[in-house]
């Protein structure tokens, strides 16, 4: 009979633990010692402090004694439109921007995984490539790409009779897709996560599917898709948390202005221009509370509906 | 049973043979049907078209980057840096122009002197010659055009935005963070998967839970304290954060010492090593390829980082690094010429692109690890 070892928690009783046990334990805690300084410094006592900011009054230069003010900051986000305005751009670029961040790498990733693809490791490579250049040389080479008179996306739709192509990053609707080309260049790593996902199904499946009578599409329904939910989950968590923070490239792109017409005065982007330009420090934390509580929720929600469609092979 | 022993030896490959075949059919290899090329063909196909528009912006950038302000103004102008020829002749300027001649050749002639029915040119490449008069009129003719990139775009910009100073500081401080990440890392990583201690589990959750966490709900007070013990304005808040650990190389790291049998370490405790002697030479040098792994994580992701260096580092401009010089270099853009832009931006992607290149491998493995093994 074999043992198989389950990575299971060990069972222990509260029994005084022996000396050589309590010699690992030591030795644990002093490895693990980093990490705990760490993510008490840089993250447990920040994210108290925020929190406790928001009954505050505090900001980098106190030209006003330090005081608490209760609500007034909770106050001043329920009534400041700019607040509103700003959650609504973030919220109608992450309809538009997420289920691209999510879908285009798994497309990608189907097509570099085909068996009939040749030369698919040079592909790879070369697909994966963009996501490792500089964030602000990615936004500036997409700005020229996007240039309306000259730019080769322009360029392009009128060679395909389009006449009248967008002023893309300065229009305040096409300003949402252009960000969304800006934000191509990253899809890599998405991909790579789809490539070993679509390589852990077993073969045998798509045998079985295949006598069953199921094509490529059926096979991609039946199959693929089903196996491949729990990564799916993984890219859309993790793309809405990254797409609710979403404000570097207008900050780059306009030094944060919000232009045009304040269609990019993204969430985060006023928190920052709070905190760093204002220098308001307690409205800023009150706003990054706002959004943290914005993304907790909607990603609990997320892990709700996980059990409907999410598929564990490993599960009973 | 004797002599059966070598007859499966014998027969050992024979019954092995379909199998391989077997194998092989099933991933695709097929006997090349007209079917099957065709599919090749037009996958191949779509895969180099959408890899070409892909990458477009890149040969986009370079073009840009080799031209003058005039060049790049010119609305519809060619793709590659062109200038309108023209040729010096008797201390006055004349423009260019191809044309055609009675005998069916196209020659480029400078035009000297204008006419409405016919002109007279004289040939750059032999200007002792008399002057050549064409029939015709001369304003249907197309202007010749030289090849005339502006290389010097590059020397330009590493000269405006001090670019060597930043490049130093880029290249500092990415390897003092890789240096502190890799040491912290691997420790935390070493005390995860080889120590048990109450609370192991929770906390090792915990690691993978800041992975998820919005950084804008700490970035606030951590501006607020580094800017009260006076560290804004130096390296330190880049730096000092990495000897404390980070959950993506943690997580890389103790997935990958899980994989190292435990009876190597024992070994080595038996034969009286401690626990840092035992990290530092047995499974440190098994696990090579995830510290390569994390080393060119942190070195492109601190060569890239542009939040953490604008927000401290923006108050002294000597100590900025490549993405914030360039950010604020094209900030100001209206006076800018964007040929600078494209050269500084096509300049700063050089070093990622060829770590990348180099150690791909380790980088794709290391990315499947922590986004799938979750």
């Amino acid at each position: 009979m074999t043992a198989v070892s389950l990575p299971r928690p060990r069972l222990q009783r509260r029994r005084p633990l022996s000396p050589l046990a309590r010699t690992e334990m030591k030795w644990g805690l002093i490895f693990i010692a980093p990490w705990i300084i760490g993510f008490i410094a840089f993250t447990l006592l920040p994210m108290v402090a925020t929190f406790i900011f928001t009954f505050t009054n505090i900001s980098l230069d106190q030209k006003t004694p330090l005081s608490f003010v209760g609500l007034a900051n909770y106050q001043q986000l329920v009534n400041d439109p700019d607040a509103w305005g700003s959650l609504g751009v973030t919220l109608r670029f992450a309809v538009l921007a997420l289920p691209i961040n999510v879908f285009l790498p798994l497309l990608v990733a189907l097509l570099l995984s085909s068996r009939h693809l040749r030369g698919s490791g040079l592909f790879r490579v070369l697909f994966f490539m963009p996501y490792v250049v500089p964030f602000v040389a990615g936004v500036l080479i997409w700005e020229t790409m996007l240039n309306p008179a000259d730019g080769w996306i322009n360029e392009f739709l009128r060679v395909i009779g389009i006449a009248d192509p967008p002023d893309w990053l300065r229009d305040t609707t096409w300003v949402y897709p252009g960000l969304v080309f800006i934000g191509v260049w990253g899809i890599g790593g998405g991909t790579i996560i789809y490539l070993a996902g679509l390589q852990g199904i077993p073969s045998e499946y798509y045998d079985a599917a295949r006598i069953d009578g199921a094509g490529y599409l059926g096979q991609l329904r039946h199959v693929t898709l089903p196996l491949l939910t729990p990564v799916i989950f993984y890219t859309l968590v993790l793309g809405v948390v990254e797409v609710l923070q979403y404000f570097l490239v207008p900050l780059v792109l306009n030094s944060g202005t919000g232009e045009p017409g304040g269609s990019t005065l993204f969430l985060n982007l006023y928190i920052y221009k709070n905190f760093f330009t204002y220098q308001d420090l307690s409205y800023g934390s009150t706003m990054a509370w706002f959004l943290f509580v914005i993304t907790l929720v909607i990603t609990i929600a997320l892990f709700g509906t996980a059990r409907r469609w999410v598929y564990y092979a490993g599960e009973r | 049973m004797d002599h059966a022993e070598p007859d499966a030896a014998m027969a050992a490959p024979l019954v092995r043979r379909p199998g391989l075949i077997d194998r092989f059919r099933g991933r695709g290899a097929r006997r090349p049907s007209a079917k099957g090329v065709l599919q090749s063909f037009t996958l191949t196909f779509i895969a180099v078209v959408a890899l070409a528009a892909f990458l477009s912006p890149l040969l986009r950038s370079f073009t840009v980057s080799i031209k003058s302000p005039q060049q790049n103004s010119q609305v519809d102008g060619p793709l590659l840096p062109y200038t309108a020829a023209s040729f010096t002749y008797r201390g006055r300027e004349f423009d260019v122009y191809q044309v055609p001649m009675p005998d069916g050749t196209t020659r480029e002639l400078a035009l000297v002197r204008k006419g409405r029915t016919s002109s007279q040119f004289v040939d750059p490449k032999d200007a002792s010659e008399t002057l050549i008069t064409w029939a015709g009129q001369w304003r249907t003719l197309t202007p010749a055009y030289s090849l005339d990139p502006q290389w010097h775009n590059y020397v330009d910009v590493w000269n405006q935005i001090n670019y060597p100073r930043l490049l130093f500081n880029t290249i500092a401080i990415a390897l003092i963070g890789t240096l502190g990440t890799i040491v912290s890392c691997t420790l935390v990583a070493y005390g995860f998967a080889r120590f048990r201690f109450p609370g192991r589990n929770v906390l090792f959750i915990l690691v993978i839970a800041t992975i998820f966490l919005p950084s804008t709900v700490v970035v606030i007070p951590e501006f607020f304290f580094f800017s009260k013990i006076g560290w804004v304005g130096t390296w330190l808040p880049l730096l000092v954060p990495a000897f404390f650990a980070n959950a993506y190389d943690v997580f890389l790291l103790r997935q990958y010492l899980l994989t190292i049998p435990r009876e190597m370490d024992e070994a080595a405790a038996i034969d009286g090593a401690g626990p840092l002697r035992t990290l530092v030479s047995v499974l440190i040098p098994q696990a090579w390829p995830v510290i390569i792994a994390v080393s060119v994580f942190h070195l492109v992701y601190s060569w890239n980082d542009f939040f953490a260096p604008l927000i401290y580092l923006s108050t002294n401009p000597d100590l900025v690094t490549l993405p914030v010089g360039l950010a604020s270099f094209s900030g100001a853009r209206i006076a800018v010429n964007p040929g600078l832009i494209q050269a500084g931006t096509l300049m700063t992607m050089v070093i990622p692109i060829v770590l990348f290149l180099v150690f791909q491998r380790f980088f794709v493995r290391g990315i499947v690890i922590t986004g799938v093994e979750k």
